[in-house]
């Protein structure tokens, strides 16, 4: 620890602290403006100086090291001279013509300029212009406001992987620009809207929308991935304008992914649901809340009594809220049926029963920080999990190795140690085989009969040479048909290591829904089962299936087949429309109360920010009542805490129960057969929040899937990058073939939950290409 | 005896048959063959085969007090001993990126003895024990750039460079860099990151170069005519380089003379050499006319009214005392028809051009200065202009990340200290107190242009 004094007071603060670390320790503010504590230190804004004893000049506070028995004057008359005199130079350029700036009332700048600011500028020279820049959809430009503090350069650069952001030019000539013709496609984009102190960088989907002052501040969780990111939702009139980050270092840090930030938009969508229909005759009808209720209540009274209440399967959105969950789970039980699943892109459940608890994360978020090796298995890391990626991608730069088994390999933009890459199919035989090399280091058996590749016997060594490894499977892995034995061999490989190894929750209550027990039972039917045996009646609770689950065409088949389809959504479409009979809409997460259960089991609860939309309601009490229509027992809550807390049986920062174990999993490794398809998740169209928020699908992210084939897949199936294919599973499809050499040989990387790719079944199969 | 004796009849010759008509292929004397047959590289064979240490280089260097030749001053002996001995990885680095107005001394050095700065860089590295190292030469002289390139194959082929050098176990590959003509890629830390590739930018110091240089690894970096005097310091010994110049201030220096004379060029002279000897040098006044004011340091340094200046000696206390730098040695000479808010305009038009963008004082305050002095110029300036310069300095001054904000508020603030009653009869008059036709005839290049020789 190092003594000083800072403004007379007496401070010990750690080695290596900077001074106006120590000043936020005291909490003493210095004025800052490119200085920012998750970025590299710049030092040149000059905001910051401050007088430092026995130094002739002020230093700046973010740059200079603390020594001991340093004295520092934050506030003395050398200190504020030299801030005013750089408030003077960043003000001469300004446009000062806050009224008319989308960032006034939130502006560092205009802040700073209240108390280090002269009444009149003595600049009367002509002041410079900076031609905007098109950095696409999420992020406005104001060019001529910006006061090259680089703040979003180094975001680009530092945390999001990539320099998509520099400073060209010289002198009072500099901008900020992006690469030319390019524009900034991060998908972590949104955070330089924040880090920008000043209005040169603003949200366009926000811009000239409202005035920090008109919104209320409140705080929600994303519902989006398994990060469960914290959020301050901002509000005008009950509705939702803006999303910001809610600090919280343990989940999301100070950042957003632009999915969590720009989903919003969806909130306010024109296909929001706002009247109970009812279809009668064909024709859809408005009617009222009760009669909705009661021909609901009705039609699943029907089914039950005339095919059996097994004949009625339950549908559950991973991003439906715990107390969504277990409602549904406690109606459907309550009227005699199992059939209950939310595990819906899932295509293996042959893991069901030989859980030792629920898959999680298997560990703290925060404990990704402190891993030394890492393995991530089967995830398209950055999209699925944009700042878990980001975690990795800090650590790996401060000396934790990063290897990677997927069947794509897309730049993840962080320093991997190795990887290996893989079709589908062959994903767990890479897995075994790296078991197999640690295994043979450690002098175990691995109980596999593979050959080690050398990449596989590279990621081995490396997870063998650390002090604290750990095994992280992703979305890939969750679908994959053979997630059993790949989890199996991943808890062995952890075993032999004494590593921790979890899943990277899909989506935000991919726990929750364990918990909420929203997983069938004994004879009930799991998601995969529910539409392979088409039944009578669904109960879809926020999901649109055909996009939802692991096959979009058998799906919307087994909806369309259905005497009865029950849409419990915030959101109408016209695939709904089609196979529907009611629709009752229900709040998204902004408009309810609720709970999402983040994937290392954090419980985080949430009011509703806003009054629902026209006529919708909370979920959780649309089911209570339609509980009570049914007359079934235990429907009496008056809170969603009530749900909740009867759920988790009491309070709890984290859930317990939690175990990613399986027993009794026999690993049969299959053999390569045909073309394979490496089905992706796009990142805006995962869920039906992202799949309606205007921007973001205006977003590079959002582009329309193509047949992406690596170079000798293209010259076997006769194809040309560009031409039209034929894609034939249990569909076919049409789709531009592109060149990707990340993709394995033999494959075809085509996205899932797209309408133009929903048609071709499962997202794990054998398909034809043909040129069309 | 002098550092680049065998050739300064070279160099006094090129300017005697027209300075910039001199052409490269004219050149004699900078291949491996000349060089070696004037003692080349016999410094470094002295080092090798009487196997001095790198601490005694080290020490022989302190004791001859060369001190850095790009401007700073400081002692290049001390800078070397800063470098940490047990790092694995080290580089040593020449500055050749000669960007400082008036300065033409390394380029010289380049064009005629290349192979006098590979020897110092050689010796450097044995030193510091460095294994690598690069010469940023800027980009206007493309020419010497491959003129460099060659040298360096020459050296190799001979077995300077490279693995065991010399059978001494010692290795050091070299090699050259060229930048694209930014003045700011001068200043030691950004013509680092111009090395690695990035915009050159100052890095904030500390951490000095010596512990997190090229690459993040230890690195020294001298001046061109630093390392071309270090082969002289060990033909003749430190002592003796130190006692030709005066205590303090050892050596001799290259001065480049440019303005007003009548032979302007470079001139290596000894420290504490007096400025009126120099002046005679370089052929005196041009056309007899009086001394108005010289900048002794490159256009960085304040400048000094022409009587001081003639009370001067050339070495770093005598000129400090008198309120400027020595600088690189770079000794602009203006003469009675120089109208000094026109130059002055000129010297911060320069700044404002060459400005990298970093820090906001230097950014934003390198374009009001030169506004205002533009505005005085053109007739427009204003009674408290004076005031609003001075303000102006003293709010970039010691402000900012690299000394460039210092260098473009030093001209400022010493033309109006000393010429006050110009900047004001300017601002009063709207015109100069030097009539136009006076400023015109102070200038061959107009006088021959108007017809007028």
């Amino acid at each position: 620890m190092l003594e000083l004094e800072l403004d007379g007071k007496q401070l010990s603060v750690p080695e290596g602290s900077t001074v106006i670390e120590a000043a936020h320790q005291a909490g003493v503010y210095i004025p800052h403006f490119c200085y920012h504590k998750k970025l590299s230190i710049a030092a040149n804004c000059r905001m910051c100086l401050v007088q430092v004893e026995k130094a002739p000049k002020p230093l700046p506070a973010c740059a200079t090291p603390v020594t001991n028995g340093m004295k520092v004057f934050t506030h003395s008359e050398m200190a504020v001279t030299a801030q005013k005199g750089v408030m003077e130079f960043l003000l001469i350029n300004h446009p000062l013509d806050c009224p008319i700036c989308d960032q006034g009332g939130e502006c560092q700048l205009q802040d700073l300029a209240v108390g280090y600011g002269d009444g009149a500028s003595r600049y009367e020279e002509d002041k410079r212009v900076v031609p905007n820049k098109d950095l696409g959809p999420l992020v406005s430009t104001d060019m001529t406001r910006c006061i090259n503090c680089t703040r979003c350069v180094r975001f680009t650069q530092e945390i999001a992987g990539l320099m998509e952001l520099g400073q060209a030019f010289r002198g009072d000539r500099a901008e900020i620009m992006s690469f030319v013709g390019k524009t900034v496609d991060s998908e972590l984009s949104g955070n330089i809207i924040d880090l920008c102190p000043v209005g040169a960088l603003t949200s366009k989907p926000f811009r000239f929308s409202a005035r920090t002052w008109e919104l209320a501040r409140r705080k929600s969780v994303s519902p989006h991935d398994g990060l469960g990111s914290n959020l301050i939702v901002q509000v005008k009139h009950d509705r939702v304008m803006r999303v910001l980050p809610l600090e919280n270092e343990q989940v999301n840090e100070c950042w957003l992914s632009d999915k969590d930030r720009f989903s919003y938009e969806a909130l306010n969508s024109a296909e929001r649901l706002t009247k109970p229909m009812v279809k009668q005759d064909g024709q859809w009808q408005e009617v009222d809340w009760n009669v909705a209720l009661d021909y609901t209540a009705h039609a699943l009274r029907d089914v039950a009594k005339n095919h059996g209440a097994e004949s009625i399967g339950a549908l559950v959105s991973p991003h439906a809220t715990l107390e969504e969950m277990a409602l549904v789970a406690k109606l459907m039980r309550g009227l005699g049926s199992e059939n209950i699943d939310f595990r819906l892109r899932q295509s293996d459940f042959s893991a069901d029963g030989k859980r030792q608890g629920a898959p999680w994360l298997g560990m703290k978020i925060a404990e990704i920080n402190t891993l030394d090796r890492v393995l991530v298995v089967g995830s398209f890391l950055r999209k699925d999990h944009p700042l878990l990626a980001q975690r990795l991608r800090q650590v790996a730069k401060k000396g934790t190795q990063v290897s990677v088994i997927h069947s794509a390999d897309d730049d993840l933009l962080i320093k991997l140690f190795a990887k290996a890459v893989a079709a589908p199919s062959q994903l767990p035989a890479m897995l075994a085989q790296v078991l197999k090399a640690v295994a043979d280091a450690k002098g175990a058996n691995a109980g596999v009969d593979v050959t080690v590749s050398a990449e596989a016997k590279r990621i081995a060594d490396s997870l063998v040479s650390g002090a604290s490894a750990g095994v992280l499977l992703g979305n890939f892995v969750q679908h994959h048909p053979q997630a059993a034995v790949l989890n199996a061999l991943a808890q062995q490989l952890a075993g032999l290591l004494g590593a921790k190894f979890g899943f990277l929750g899909e989506a935000a209550n991919s726990v929750g829904g364990y918990v909420a027990n929203a997983v069938p039972k004994g004879e009930g039917l799991n998601a995969a089962r529910m539409l392979a045996e088409p039944r009578t009646a669904y109960l879809l609770l926020g999901t649109e299936p055909e996009f939802d689950c692991a096959d979009g065409a058998a799906a919307l088949a087994a909806m369309k087949q259905a005497k009865s389809v029950i849409v419990v959504s915030p959101f109408k479409s016209q695939a709904a429309l089609d196979y529907a009979d009611v629709l009752l809409p229900v709040s998204p997460f902004s408009e309810t109360s609720g709970t999402f259960i983040n994937t290392e089991g954090r419980v985080q609860s949430f009011y509703a920010v806003a009054k629902p939309q026209g006529e919708a309601r909370p979920a959780w009490k649309v089911l209570r009542v339609l509980g009570n229509l049914l007359e079934l027992d235990g429907f009496g809550y008056d809170s969603s805490e009530q749900v909740r807390d009867e759920v988790l049986g009491g309070k709890a920062e984290f859930v317990s129960g939690l175990d990613n174990g399986v027993d009794g999993v026999a690993v049969e490794l299959p053999a390569v057969s045909g073309i394979e398809r490496v089905a992706d998740v796009p990142i805006h169209f995962a869920d039906a929040l992202a799949r309606r928020a205007p921007s973001l699908q205006a977003t590079a992210d959002a582009a329309a899937p193509t047949a992406r084939m690596n170079a000798a897949t293209l010259a076997r199936t006769g194809v040309v990058a560009g031409d039209m294919v034929n894609i034939g599973a249990g569909g076919t499809v049409s789709l531009v073939a592109q060149l990707d050499a990340g993709v394995p040989d033999n494959c075809v990387r085509i996205a899932a939950a797209h309408s133009a790719t929903a048609g071709l079944g499962a997202m794990f199969a054998n398909v034809t290409v043909e040129r069309a | 005896m002098a550092l680049l004796e065998a050739i300064n009849p070279l160099l006094s010759a090129g300017w005697q048959q027209g300075g910039h008509e001199w052409r490269l292929e004219n050149d004699a004397g900078w291949r491996l063959k000349d060089y070696e047959a004037r003692g080349g590289y016999q410094s470094l064979r002295k080092i090798i085969e009487t196997s001095m240490s790198p601490d005694d280089v080290i020490a022989e260097v302190k004791k001859s007090v060369l001190r850095g030749r790009g401007g700073a001053g400081f002692p290049t002996g001390l800078k070397w001993s800063f470098m940490p001995k047990a790092a694995p990885e080290k580089y040593i680095v020449c500055n050749t990126d000669e960007g400082e107005p008036g300065t033409f001394k390394d380029r010289d050095i380049q064009r005629y003895d290349p192979h006098v700065i590979i020897e110092g860089m050689i010796i450097a590295a044995y030193a510091v024990g460095a294994g690598r190292g690069y010469n940023y030469i800027h980009g206007e002289i493309y020419e010497l750039y491959q003129r460099f390139e060659d040298a360096l194959d020459e050296a190799r082929a001979a077995g300077y460079l490279g693995q065991n050098i010399l059978g001494s176990g010692f290795n050091f590959d070299l090699f050259a860099h060229h930048g694209w003509g930014a003045y700011i890629c001068g200043e030691e830390s950004a013509l680092l990151e111009s090395i690695e590739g990035k915009k050159g930018q100052p890095r904030f110091k500390p951490p000095f170069p010596a512990n997190v240089g090229l690459y993040g690894k230890p690195t020294t970096i001298n001046n061109t005519e630093s390392f071309a005097s270090i082969p002289f310091i060990f033909r003749i010994g430190g002592e003796g380089f130190l006692n030709l110049g005066k205590p303090n201030n050892g050596g001799t220096k290259l001065f480049s003379v440019s303005g007003h004379v009548n032979r302007p060029g470079n001139f290596e002279v000894p420290m504490g050499t007096p400025f009126a000897k120099l002046l005679e040098m370089a052929g005196g006044m041009r056309g007899g006319r009086k001394l108005k004011a010289v900048i002794p340091g490159g256009s960085s340094a304040p400048v000094l009214p022409g009587d001081i200046m003639m009370d001067c000696t050339l070495d770093y206390d005598s000129i400090a005392k008198a309120g400027s730098m020595l600088g690189s040695g770079a000794v602009i000479v203006m003469d009675e028809t120089t109208c000094m808010v026109k130059a002055l305009e000129r010297l911060a038009w320069f700044y404002y051009e060459e400005s990298c963008g970093q820090c906001t004082p230097c950014r934003e305050g390198t374009g009001w200065l030169y506004k205002v002095i533009h505005r005085i110029e053109h007739g427009q300036g204003k009674p408290e202009d004076l005031a609003l310069l001075d303000r102006l300095t003293v709010n970039i001054m010691g402000r900012t990340i690299c000394a460039l904000g210092d260098a473009a508020s030093m001209p400022v603030q010493s033309f109006i200290k000393h010429f006050r009653s110009e900047f004001e009869y300017h601002i009063e008059h709207k015109k100069c107190l030097v009539p136009p036709d006076v400023q015109r005839t102070g200038s061959t290049f107009y006088t021959r242009k108007m017809g007028q020789a």
